[in-house]
């Protein structure tokens, strides 16, 4: 469904990314591994219009979506969270998940203006779909709590819940457990795949090695800004490359 | 979405009680003018509360755009046209001139914003005491008409010569706005306001064109700055280019920050009780400038929600420590 083509970010001297191609195929769960300052957040960065890569394409269903605004990104239904917990924290909760639903209603200022007919009805479902969405979430209860009252996984929850309460077709996730222990991990990773199980694709970066290989069904490793590996978690767990890289030896394949 | 608690539903409607029946114990002329400016100054603050409370982009150019609306409406009134007419023209023009500016001005962030549009305001001023043939330059406009007056079927007509049909008149724009703000502001459009103050990246990943809501924010916050610009030139029967003066953008940026930012009750707060405060402390002559910068500076460490916001967290702290107690 998303297709990267010779993707490549240059900052200044430095090159994040470098003539990268994947693909993302509908239904799957891809993750992206790589030791730290790999380039797997610039990535994200670049599917997502956040930043402008230096060269190469990125097409959604063959449509060419490079050099989109974010949120015209969404649009397309491409959805992602960010690395650091990032949230609406001035507001509560089901205020983060209407902010998150806004686009796909016709929430205007004319209609909210003037209460137009159809304003009613597409208010109250923004907030149906609100709050079925943090039912799925186990944050039902916490509804009109404010987001500094809730506990780091919570957070890291809700701020999954604002990227899929829209309903994207793609979700992006940059390393959804980071900080989390273990336990939180574990039903944060269960999570995700009942995210799957509704038909949402899910492209995932995350460091804790046991809990991708049994949650990917593709794994793209990357070092200094490039593909060193790709395939099933079985092939990356026996690739030498993928070996030196993490041990920390001067990778050259 | 928030319903309001009972208490301060009766509160509110104390208030309007007592707003409606003002004529009756208005204390002195001169002191019910002052409140008749409080509400007019009430209606700017409250846009200026859109743009820089809730969207949390500073625009410096308030009282420019009170300026287009006062002069507008005391040019257009001088030739003839009629003000139920000039006003909402006016306060559109107001509008349409946010829309024109708005584009280059909100490409920039932060305190650059807030630089830029500083400086279209002090150009504006520079225009409105220089620019002669419209606006009368230092001098300004005068014998600017009353509002028309409005017929009545049977019963004559009404007349806006009296204080208390003016402060009507006001109070009338002043409920309105609080109504359209209410509707905005506390509505999932209005939250996507919220989110561009909270976290712009956030909201842009989410699908919020973050440009062209701030874009909305700028030109309503405009469009009802120039309706009260153009209020306070039929009230007062003059203009000069104080009114359009980043002096009187300060002014109400303190009603703001003291009344309380990003709260409906804030703005008017502020715009009504800092004038009547600055009245009675009259005697402190310029002193009471130093009262007042220390007001704000404690303000803004200790209450950076205002008077409202602080009068709030009491509340909750009150509660809270009953909770605690039973
Ligand atoms: N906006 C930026 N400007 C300049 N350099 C940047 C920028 N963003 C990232 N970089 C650099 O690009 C490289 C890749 O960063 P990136 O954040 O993509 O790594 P990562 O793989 O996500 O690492 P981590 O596992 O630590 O999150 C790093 O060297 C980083 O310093
Ligand atoms: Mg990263």
């Amino acid at each position: 469904m998303l297709a990267v083509k010779y993707l490549s970010k240059q900052f200044e001297g430095l090159v994040a990314v470098k003539e990268l191609n994947f693909d993302i195929q509908e239904g799957e769960i891809l993750a992206i591994i790589g030791p730290n300052g790999a380039g797997k957040s610039t990535v994200f960065n670049l599917l997502t219009g956040t930043l402008k890569p230096t060269a190469g394409k990125v097409f959604i269903h063959d449509e060419d979506i490079t050099g989109l605004k974010p949120y015209q990104i969404v649009k397309k239904g491409v959805a992602r969270t960010f690395q650091t917990t990032s949230l609406f924290d001035q507001l509560r909760v089901i205020d983060n998940m209407l902010i998150g639903c806004k686009w796909r209603t016709r929430l205007g200022f004319w209609n909210t203006l003037f209460h137009t007919p159809g304003w009613k009805s597409q208010h109250d479902q923004a907030v149906q779909s609100a709050l079925e969405t943090l039912d799925f979430l186990g944050l039902a209860d916490k509804a009109l709590a404010f987001i500094p009252t809730l506990s780091q996984e919570e957070q890291k929850r809700l701020a999954i819940g604002v990227a899929l309460v829209s309903k994207p077709k793609l979700l992006l996730l940059d390393e959804p457990t980071g900080g989390l222990i273990r336990e939180e991990t574990e039903r944060i990773a269960q999570f995700i795949k009942s995210v799957r199980e509704q038909g949402t694709t899910v492209c995932i970066i995350e460091h804790k090695m046991q809990m991708i290989m049994g949650m990917a069904d593709r794994i793209l490793v990357l070092n200094y800004g490039q593909k060193i590996a790709e395939g099933s978690p079985d092939d990356i767990k026996s690739n030498q490359a993928v070996i030196e890289a993490y041990l920390g030896g001067e990778a050259h394949a | 979405m928030i319903t309001k608690p009972i208490h301060t539903k009766l509160l509110y409607g104390f208030i309007l009680l007592a707003a409606l029946l003002l004529p009756l114990y208005a204390p002195d002329p001169y002191m019910f003018q002052v409140i008749i400016m409080s509400l007019i100054f009430a209606i700017a603050v409250l846009a200026m509360n859109l743009i820089i409370g809730f969207t949390g982009q500073a625009s410096l150019a308030h009282a420019a755009f009170f300026g287009f609306g006062a002069y507008g409406v005391a040019i257009m009134t001088k030739a003839g046209i009629s003000f139920w007419l000039a006003l909402p023209a006016a306060a559109s023009i107001s509008a349409l001139l946010g829309l024109v500016i708005g584009p280059p001005a909100l490409r920039t962030r932060g305190s650059y914003f807030a630089i830029v549009t500083l400086a279209f305001g002090v150009i504006v001023w520079i225009v409105a005491g220089n620019w002669v043939q419209v606006t009368g330059g230092h001098n300004g406009i005068f014998g600017i008409p009353r509002p028309t007056p409005i017929p009545i079927p049977f019963l004559g007509e009404i007349e806006f010569f009296e204080q208390t049909a003016q402060y009507y008149l006001v109070l009338a724009f002043l409920l309105l706005t609080l109504f359209i703000m209410h509707r905005l502001v506390y509505s999932v459009f209005g939250l996507t306001f919220m989110a561009i103050r909270n976290n712009e990246p956030l909201a842009d990943a989410v699908g919020i064109n973050t440009f062209t809501t701030k874009l909305i924010a700028f030109v309503t916050a405009n469009f009802f700055a120039g309706l009260a610009g153009g209020l306070y030139v039929a009230i007062i029967g003059a203009v000069s280019p104080s009114v359009a003066s980043h002096m009187l953008t300060f002014n109400f940026l303190i009603f703001l920050i003291l009344g309380g930012m990003a709260t409906l009750t804030g703005p008017v707060v502020g715009a009504f009780a800092i004038p009547i405060l600055m009245e009675w402390l009259q005697e402190l002559g310029h002193f009471r400038m130093l009262f007042f910068g220390v007001l704000l500076i404690v303000t803004i460490i200790y209450f950076p929600r205002g008077l409202v916001g602080g009068i709030r967290q009491l509340n909750q702290k009150i509660a809270d420590w009953r909770q605690t107690k039973s």
